[in-house]
């Protein structure tokens, strides 16, 4: 490269404008190798990828219960579950209001551990499966109570 | 200034306000868990416990009251009295009372621990001090944690003149013997205390420890109503709270 630039003295530009550009390369068979080199190295995952199938993995989610819906549409728990759950938390330790009602006038009691774990049973095949994929780490777990034989008084609701 | 007439009228209509809020008073308990706001009525509820030394008294060495609390709360037992987390618990008489201790001479009371929590004062210096609001006092007097915002600089303990708030030192969950799932525990490194089982008063529920009171040595109500049961208590009997000098204005009674 820096000898073409510093070839400016080689390349003949006809003043007069009849003779057109006469330019050279030098090494010319060097420099289109390494290009191609570099072109194969770069875009090796990506043919990797295409070929193995690997950039298509999402992961599996169980969602671990027989209901149809979340407690918000499917899109919107996608992309905002966790905007809901600080909704939820601000609601019950802020205000007191442990009752959530969908857009469609369903009610919900608000509890991590006892509302969105009751459906979605395995934590590990959903939420943590998600996350892990996504890079997510949640310290919530920390505290709240993952259900598997711990000790619960309000089974009835 | 107020004329003889709107006089008239104004008192009339507190003194029928007054009937109408007593009158949720005397409703089932559960009437208020099943509004999901809790402000439903149109006074402000002021909740407070009263604390029966004589009644306590009668069962010596019973812990009803301290193994709920601790069980429903996933309370950790570090068998420490160094670093134990706390919310209801045993504490010697002049430890309690310091200011008391010549003006009422009740040998058998006085050689027997009294039972204290946080006494959700309506002065609170522990809400003064936290620097990130993760405490704080709720329209009806309970004195909350937010243990999201908690970040364990712990001035709320040192502001505390009773002791009331506890420091997790170690991960509580290593120190559970039953795990129970409707509570959260906390996590090493962030402060708690008696919340007055306000998860349980949502849903029309006493505080765990005045339910399980055999002698009911523990009254809870609204300080508010002229007849709940703790109002009642306050108007029959002599009453001390803990260091009354201080101004905290607690909302835990003792009844000697
Ligand atoms: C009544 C049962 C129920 C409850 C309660 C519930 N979910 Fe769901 N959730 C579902 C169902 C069913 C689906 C799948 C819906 C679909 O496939 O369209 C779902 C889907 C989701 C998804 C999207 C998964 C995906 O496919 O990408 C997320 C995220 C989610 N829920 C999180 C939560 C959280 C967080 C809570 C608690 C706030 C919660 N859910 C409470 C039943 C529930
Ligand atoms: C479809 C994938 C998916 C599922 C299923 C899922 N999450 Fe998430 N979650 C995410 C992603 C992605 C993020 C990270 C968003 C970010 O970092 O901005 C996240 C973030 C969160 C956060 C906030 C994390 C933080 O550090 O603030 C919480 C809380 C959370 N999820 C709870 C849950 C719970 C509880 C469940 C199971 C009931 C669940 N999620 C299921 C994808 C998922
Ligand atoms: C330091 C311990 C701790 C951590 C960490 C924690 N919580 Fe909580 N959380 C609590 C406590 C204690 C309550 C109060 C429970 C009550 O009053 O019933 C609570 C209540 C809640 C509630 C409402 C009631 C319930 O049981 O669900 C929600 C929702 C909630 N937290 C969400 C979260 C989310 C989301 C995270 C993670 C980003 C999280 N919390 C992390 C301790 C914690």
């Amino acid at each position: 490269m820096c000898e073409i630039s510093s070839a400016e003295g080689r390349i003949k530009r006809g003043v007069e404008g009849s003779r057109g550009v006469e330019a050279r390369m030098y090494d010319k068979i060097k420099i289109i190798a390494g290009i191609i080199i570099f072109l194969i190295i770069m875009l090796t995952p990506f043919w990797y990828n295409s070929l193995t199938g690997k950039a298509a993995y999402v992961p599996q989610l169980k969602i671990g219960t027989d209901a149809r819906q979340c407690v918000e549409n499917t899109s919107y728990m996608k992309s905002n579950h966790m905007d809901l759950l600080n909704k939820w938390k601000e609601s019950v330790v802020r205000e007191g209001m442990r009752v959530h009602k969908t857009r469609d006038g369903k009610l919900y009691v608000i509890s991590l551990t006892g509302t969105c774990l009751n459906c979605h049973s395995s934590k590990a095949q959903f939420c943590d499966r998600c996350h892990d994929y996504a890079g997510a780490k949640p310290q919530c777990w920390d505290c709240h109570i993952v259900p598997n034989n711990a000790v619960s008084s309000r089974q009835e609701e | 200034m107020l004329d003889r007439r709107k006089f008239l009228k104004l008192t009339g209509s507190s003194i029928a306000g007054l009937s109408l809020s007593s009158a949720f008073n005397i409703l089932p308990k559960g009437l208020f868990a099943n509004t999901p706001k809790q402000k439903i009525t149109s006074y402000i509820r002021k909740w407070g416990m009263t604390v029966d030394l004589d009644a306590c008294a009668k069962r010596p060495g019973c812990r009803d009251c301290i193994d709920a609390c601790n069980i429903i709360h996933n309370i950790p037992d570090l068998g420490s009295p160094k670093e134990e987390v706390k919310w209801i618990w045993k504490s010697p008489y002049p430890t309690v009372f310091p200011e008391h201790i010549h003006i009422i001479n009740r040998e058998e009371i006085k050689n027997l621990p009294v039972m204290v929590l946080c006494n959700h004062c309506d002065n609170p210096p522990c809400v003064k001090v936290c620097p990130t609001k993760a405490t704080w006092k709720r329209e009806d007097g309970i004195i909350m944690m937010d243990y999201h915002r908690c970040i364990g600089c712990r001035y709320c303990m040192a502001a505390c003149p009773y002791g009331a708030r506890s420091f997790n030192w170690f991960d509580p969950r290593l120190f559970l013997k039953t795990v129970y799932q409707d509570f959260p525990t906390r996590t090493k490194g962030v402060v708690e205390k008696c919340n007055f089982c306000e998860e349980r008063l949502v849903r029309g529920l006493l505080p765990a420890c005045v339910e399980v009171c055999k002698e009911n040595a523990l009254i809870f109500g609204d300080l508010a109503v002229i007849d709940s049961d703790v109002t009642k208590m306050l108007k029959q009997r002599h009453s001390i709270v803990r260091k009354p000098h201080l101004g905290t204005e607690p909302k835990v009674f003792y009844i000697l």
